[in-house]
């Protein structure tokens, strides 16, 4: 009867949960941030947001062709969910081919070459995102100060087109172009001015907050991000356990240090709401393919990011750790998941069979 | 002597491709992924090696019959080391443009595991003629490897082909200067070392599909003419 039953060999439970469902659920969580920020940066945000969800489809459809896969894996949605978190992370008014390029990085040599959906050892969106700060690093820290779609200095539809796409209008790059809050106290700080004069007038934490700020394309909006996160803990599509562990890893040593030097070291306010922090903490670590398995290791995953990104920011040659945190410890991820293994059911921790009637 | 050039011949062949240095074999990887930034310095390097490499398997195979098999790796070495040695200086006194580029490179051919690894495998078991023919097969074979990984990373990296090709081979040579894309924004990553590693991992890709295709196809001509029969 071998091979007529499925195989059977202890307590399996089944959420009843596909993948799909699951990218679906992440989309709708994204929707709120990618709206907020779309309206907020204008016509060229939304030009460069549709050429990274789309270049991200089209890599990974002509990657399956090649390899001679079915288009199946295509309708799962995780390539629009690479593109578009890819896209998050862009800086709103970057041209075109950066998004297009960052898209084939992404899908292609960030997931694809190991062998497709589950298989990558890092997160797609981010092996794009340090290739593209590493290789174009004018345009991708070419920030601007947010002009609401329609609000009266935002750019038309039409000056959006020459924004990313250069051609048919006239927008001068250089004359928009504004620092966003980490990189602008990096820059100060290597100057030698000390904070309190650099964010004497730049700092509101509201702003922060809300995300009416510099920044990349969705990563600003503090609150909205959480509403969405929230709904993804809810849902229990994300544990607690990587974020809260990776906003300790941040805050507790933005805090010590902080307290020691405040001239030299933002607040650990900062830390939490500026740049990508939120945004990183809810849907780039929690990415389910490239993160530990297990409770505790997702706890020591987390808090790895949560330093380093602090670690990066203070001392590191770049203003924003995020991406290089997030790699650093997907690679030791497979080393957390052979340190910290669960235990196996009907056994105790060492592996010996539990016996019956407690422990003897 | 047909049989003897249809051997030659199929030497060749087996360093051009089926055997490659780097493409089959996967040896000699340190030197391709840290000077193939340009065609041009994948060229120079290319070219040494394959100097060194017919040089050593002529030598080696000359003086096979009076070492020992106990000593023959220790040997092996200071043949190889004091022809490495000739050629550095070679390079240096008559290219020194290539020299600067290559500089460490050149002397550390020494320990590079193709030409140990030729000695071993081939010069210490054939006559000087066809020895001499392995080392020009897989010194070409590894040198068009490293000009067409160089290639494809100095396009993608910068936009250029064969930059500063006259400065290091010679004036004649500056026909293969070009500028593929102008006003190109460079592409930096290819230049740096993991575009080394990700074009040299497309590289092997791509042997192996067309190694696949070609293996399918003979089998497909092969089982032809039995299926017509039945």
């Amino acid at each position: 009867m071998v091979g007529t039953r499925p195989f059977v060999a202890g307590p399996f439970a089944h959420a009843g949960r596909s993948t799909p469902m699951i990218m679906a659920w992440v989309m709708i969580a994204l929707t709120p941030a990618t709206v907020f920020g779309l309206g907020l940066y204008g016509w060229p945000a939304v030009f460069l947001f549709a050429v990274t969800v789309a270049s991200a489809v089209l890599a990974e459809a002509l990657c399956l062709k090649l390899a001679g896969k079915s288009f199946t894996t295509l309708q799962d949605g995780s390539a629009v969910l690479s593109g578009w978190i890819l896209a998050l992370t862009l800086p709103p008014w970057a041209p075109w081919w950066i998004g297009a390029v960052g898209s084939v990085l992404a899908i292609v040599i960030g997931k694809q070459v190991f062998g497709g959906l589950g298989q990558n050892l890092f997160n797609p969106a981010m092996v794009a995102r340090v290739a593209l700060l590493i290789s174009f690093p004018l345009e991708m820290t070419r920030y601007v100060a947010p002009r609401p779609i329609f609000g009266d200095d935002a750019p038309g539809f039409l000056d959006g087109i020459a924004v990313t796409f250069g051609f048919g209008g006239q927008v001068n790059m250089d004359a928009v172009s504004s620092a966003s809050l980490l990189g602008h106290a990096k820059t100060e700080l290597a100057r030698g001015v000390p904070l309190s004069e650099t964010l004497s007038h730049g700092f509101d934490l509201a702003q922060l907050v809300f995300g009416t700020t510099v920044g990349s394309m969705g990563e600003t909006s503090a609150v909205l991000l959480l509403a969405g996160g929230g709904v993804l803990l809810a849902l229990r599509i994300v544990s607690w356990h990587t974020p809260v562990a990776l906003l300790a890893g941040i805050l507790v040593p933005g805090m010590l240090f902080h307290l020691i030097d405040p001239e030299r070291f933002l607040s650990p306010l900062v830390h939490a709401f500026a740049a990508s922090t939120v945004f990183g903490a809810l849907f780039i670590a929690t990415d389910l393919v490239t993160s530990p398995v297990t409770r505790t290791g997702q706890l020591i995953y987390g808090a790895g990011i949560g330093v380093l990104i602090f670690v990066v920011r203070t001392w590191g040659g770049y203003p924003e750790g995020m991406a290089f945190a997030v790699l650093l410890m997907n690679a030791a991820t497979p080393l957390i998941d052979r340190w910290v293994r669960p235990r196996i059911y009907g056994r105790d921790r060492k592996g010996r069979p539990l016996t019956a009637g407690g422990t003897r | 002597m047909s049989k003897v050039s249809a051997r030659a011949v199929a030497i060749l062949k087996d360093g051009l491709w089926t055997n490659n240095v780097t493409l089959s074999q996967k040896l000699a990887l340190c030197p391709l992924l840290a000077v193939t930034a340009t065609a041009t310095n994948g060229l120079g390097m290319g070219l040494a090696t394959t100097a060194v490499l017919v040089m050593t398997n002529l030598a080696i195979s000359l003086v096979r019959g009076v070492i020992t098999p106990q000593v023959r790796i220790p040997a092996f070495i200071l043949v190889i080391a004091g022809i490495v040695t000739l050629v550095d200086m070679a390079i240096n006194a008559w290219g020194h443009e290539l020299y600067k580029v290559l500089g460490l490179f050149i002397p550390l051919i020494v320990t590079n595991c193709v030409i140990l690894g030729r000695a071993e495998a081939f010069a210490s078991r054939n006559g000087p003629f066809y020895s001499a023919m392995d080392g020009l097969g897989m010194g070409v074979g590894f040198t068009f490897v490293l000009t067409g990984i160089g290639a494809v990373r100095e396009l993608l990296g910068s936009g250029t082909l064969f930059a500063n090709a006259s400065l290091m081979l010679g004036a004649p040579m500056r026909f293969l200067e070009t500028t593929v894309i102008p006003d190109y924004k460079g592409f930096l990553l290819m230049i740096l070392p993991p575009g080394g590693f990700l074009v040299l991992g497309f590289a092997l890709a791509a042997k192996r599909m067309l190694d696949t295709r070609d293996a399918k196809k003979r089998a497909a001509a092969a089982s032809e003419p039995a299926s017509a029969c039945h």
